[in-house]
């Protein structure tokens, strides 16, 4: 394999996992806050992108100029799913690890169904917007614009996810990780902190959303794709760690580029499967989860 | 002795042979083939949930990868019968054989794993099947494998059109997973998984060896739902990849299970009667038009039974001594 | 005599702290040994070193000449370790019976078998009226009766509690130091760790006190409560609390 087209293939998989990364990030969040996985985090995802492409239908608006407000809807939405589902999911008194996996997932089916409801079952795209079709020429390597904003803006997504854990509602939200009940006793609604961090994981994946509607088909099922996917990296970066998300959403788009390119491109997934599981019998919390 | 166990075992008895009894007696009146087959799907995925609930609910590993047994099943007898002639009635125990040897491979790496992670990790290996399958031309890839019919016979369980053998053919298949399972939680094994369930510290303190507990309980429900593939390949006719093998089957098959009641021997059963009949109804009545109104019903469906009745359906029938149970 | 329990240069520890820097003692064939000492002192690390939980860095733990260290808890539970929790873990989804049942089954292959020997059990220890009742619908101390009944059904050479008798009230202590009684009474041999020193002394045969990871000294309860060290060792600990 010539210099180039490795170069070639290695930015493709840096691209992509940039934004595995970012749809993994607002899961791992949730999951770090009060140990819910949210099954339905991939149809959030798909939300975004439907919300971009009728948005643009109706007013012909750039999805780029979309993303503060698609990432505001997404956390209303989010902070909505929490008050309405998890909050009740979280109380029970059996099977809550059982319930909240069903809860999630019926939440799932039901988006998917309500998204086909209004937009039907074809696939849509967001065409003609200022960034398609054009390209950055690296020497060779050959950067698709859209995919190039969309990694920049998941890095952007990343550091104002760090900068939100500096500031106080930030040490709120790591106070609630560390003890669920103390912070009860120090005056924190923990309640309102569980909201925030659904509201922040679900805009997270919003902007993910907005930025692949650039340059990806929409269909009801398009979440459900991607949702496998944002699952593995957050196991194998480690659940609850924003840095684990990171980097194994780059590691897997790496990987998924180069099986693609060397062995299979419909078996470009068993290729990061299986580097999840080796990774997995190894370090069984992920890469940087806590032992 | 007398003590709520044994007065609960006779009572399960006696319950089951009235529900057996019922289901038997069941498709005797009906003619209309879209309720025979309604019927059976609901009695075959009763017993699939009840295989899932072996592993998911009794050991309460919950595995979200149940699709590659229920596939690899379908495709073991399926297989047998065109390339070497086994006929399917034997290649249902080849299925049970294989699909549960497989969870034991699939068991070794997942079992190391726990709570969310071992989830998400039996998704994998569900979707990792699902795309070898897809790949694999010795199986007919994505275009899938076409059962021919050569035939009326219980040996090579094909019938034209009648459905009455399939029906007793699915609940031969329940009734055989409700027994193991009740064998089961009278066993041993039963309360070495239950107690991995609960407290997998306390367990090994007890003695109970808590990988090996795991392995078994994932060979059987692997087996059985191998087994249930294996009769739904033939009585669909045709399976490929997608009609057996995606992610989604997993979800179909442990969802009856969840909502009825895990670890409960009437809560796959329960759950299987609400779910198969709201799904499919919903599905012929209001999925014509395509417009995903099937799909909100039954995601909402499963929200607010999951939401309501967290120790399952099978809660609004339960007695006073058996509330440990459904805990 | 040969002592039944004997753990000989045990040491542990977590990341950089010591927890256990070389202990040795011996239990003997029947006795209720006190393991005492100041919080942070080692009881709980050396006390899951007994139990398997926990694999000593060095040093060996034998049970009845045979090494146990190192086997993990399942194996030393079928040889005849069996212990309680400090924090109760009570199997709640199933009755007071089930849980018994899981300890006998250790010992019984059949389940009505184990099911005999859980009921015996269950009215050793004074559970009868409870027998068909979840076991999260318990009582604290019910729970507590419940884990020993539970590790009892395993039929142990060695029963380790940990910290059982403490937070109950003086009527509820009073009837656990009974019941403890009784399991000695049996031939049952005790090692039983409390963090309170008047609890344990007035039942323990012999105590062994442990302080910053190492044994401080052991003895009678009479020598023990005369030993300068160990007054040293308790009051520095309640000043520092």
């Amino acid at each position: 394999m010539p210099v180039a087209e490795i170069l070639q293939v290695a930015a493709g998989g840096l691209l992509m996992g940039l934004i595995y990364a970012l749809v993994a990030a607002g899961l791992s969040l949730i999951f770090g806050l009060m140990d819910v996985v949210n099954f339905a985090h991939g149809e959030l995802m798909m939300l975004a992108m439907y919300a971009v492409f009728a948005i643009w239908q109706l007013t012909g608006a750039d999805p780029l100029l979309l993303l503060p407000v698609v990432a505001v809807l997404l956390f209303g939405l989010g902070m909505a799913i929490y008050r309405g589902l998890i909050a009740r999911a979280l109380s029970v008194q059996f099977n809550r690890g059982m319930v909240q996996i069903f809860v999630t997932f019926g939440l799932a089916i039901f988006i998917r169904g309500a998204a086909q409801f209004v937009w039907g079952g074809e696939f849509r795209s967001v065409t003609g917007h200022w960034l398609a079709d054009r390209s950055l020429n690296l020497g060779g390597v050959f950067l698709p614009l859209p995919q190039v904003a969309a990694s920049l803006v998941c890095l952007a997504a990343f550091a104002g996810l760090l900068m939100v854990s500096r500031t106080e509602f930030g040490k709120a939200l790591e106070a609630t990780r560390e003890d669920r009940d103390a912070v009860a006793l120090i005056g924190i609604d923990r309640d309102r902190i569980f909201a925030m961090g659904w509201g922040l994981g679900a805009g997270a994946v919003g902007i993910a959303g907005v930025m692949l509607a650039g340059f990806y088909y929409v269909g009801p099922n398009v979440g459900a794709s991607f949702a496998v996917i944002a699952y593995v990296t957050v196991a194998l970066g480690g659940f609850g760690s924003m840095l684990g998300a990171l980097v194994a959403g780059v590691l897997i788009g790496e990987v998924e580029a180069f099986t693609a390119a060397l062995w299979e491109p419909s078996l470009k997934q068993v290729g990061v499967f299986a580097v999840y599981l080796l990774v997995l019998t190894f370090r069984p919390r992920g890469l940087f989860g806590k032992m | 002795m007398d003590n709520a166990i044994l007065r609960r075992r006779k009572r399960e008895v006696l319950g089951g042979v009235i529900v057996l009894a019922a289901l038997a007696l069941l498709p005797l009146p009906i003619k209309d083939v879209y309720t025979q087959n309604l019927i059976i799907i609901t009695v075959l995925f009763a017993g699939l949930a009840q295989a899932w609930n072996i592993l998911g609910g009794y050991c309460g590993q919950i595995s979200l990868g149940h699709a590659l047994y229920f596939g690899v099943g379908g495709y073991v007898s399926t297989l047998l019968y065109l390339k070497a002639g086994l006929p399917p009635s034997l290649g249902l125990f080849a299925a049970f054989g294989v699909s549960g040897l497989l969870a034991l491979p699939v068991g070794w790496p997942c079992f190391r794993l726990s709570g969310h992670y071992y989830a998400i990790a039996t998704v994998v290996v569900g979707e990792i099947g699902y795309l070898l399958f897809l790949n694999w031309d010795f199986v007919g890839g994505a275009t899938g494998v076409f059962i021919p019919f050569h035939g009326e016979s219980w040996a090579q369980l094909q019938f034209k059109t009648a459905k009455l053998p399939y029906h007793y053919l699915v609940l031969a298949f329940a009734a055989a997973t409700w027994l193991t399972a009740f064998l089961l939680e009278g066993s041993r094994w039963g309360f070495a998984w239950r107690a991995v369930k609960d407290d997998v510290t306390a367990a090994r303190s007890l003695g109970v060896n808590i990988f090996s507990s795991k392995m078994a309980a994932a060979a059987l429900s692997g087996g059985f739902t191998g087994m249930g593939g294996a009769i739904y390949a033939q009585y669909v006719g045709y399976i490929d990849p997608d009609s057996v093998l995606a992610g989604h089957f997993s979800i179909l098959i442990a969802l009856p299970a969840v909502l009825g009641g895990v670890s409960t021997l009437w809560g796959p059963l329960i759950g299987a009667a609400v779910l198969m009949p709201a799904s499919e109804l919903s599905r012929s009545y209001l999925g014509g038009s395509g417009r995903g109104v099937d799909l909100m019903l039954y995601g909402g469906l499963i929200v607010i039974v999951a939401l309501a009745r967290p120790q399952g359906l099978v809660s609004l029938f339960g007695r006073k001594d058996d509330h440990a149970r459904i805990a | 005599m040969p002592a039944l329990l004997e753990i000989s240069h045990v040491s542990k520890r977590f990341g950089g702290v010591a927890a256990n820097v070389d202990i040795s003692f011996d239990v003997q064939q029947g006795e209720i040994l006190g393991l005492i000492g100041p919080n942070g002192a080692g009881k709980t690390s050396l006390f899951n070193s007994i139990a398997g939980e926990v694999t000593p860095d060095s040093g060996e733990i034998r049970l009845d000449g045979v090494k146990l260290s190192g086997l993990g808890p399942v194996a030393c539970a079928q040889r005849g370790v069996a212990r309680t929790f400090q924090v109760v873990r009570s199997f709640d989804s199933m009755t007071v019976l089930e849980n018994v049942m899981v300890g006998a089954f250790a010992k019984h292959a059949s389940s009505r078998a184990a099911m005999r020997a859980a009921v015996d059990v269950i009215a050793f220890c004074g559970l009868s009226p409870r027998m068909d009742r979840p076991a999260w619908s318990l009582s604290p101390p019910e729970k507590r009766r419940l884990e020993v009944a539970r590790a009892l059904a395993t039929e142990p050479r060695v029963l380790l509690l940990d910290e059982m008798l403490t937070g109950l009230t003086p009527t509820e202590a009073q009837s656990g130091v009974q019941l403890i009684r009784d399991v000695q009474a049996r031939g049952i041999t005790i090692v039983m760790v409390e963090h309170v020193m008047e609890i344990v002394l007035p039942l323990v045969g012999r105590a062994v006190v442990l302080n910053l990871g190492q044994v401080l000294t052991i003895g009678t309860p009479a020598e023990i409560v005369k030993n300068p060290d160990v007054i040293r060792a308790y009051l520095g600990d309640r000043y520092a609390a």
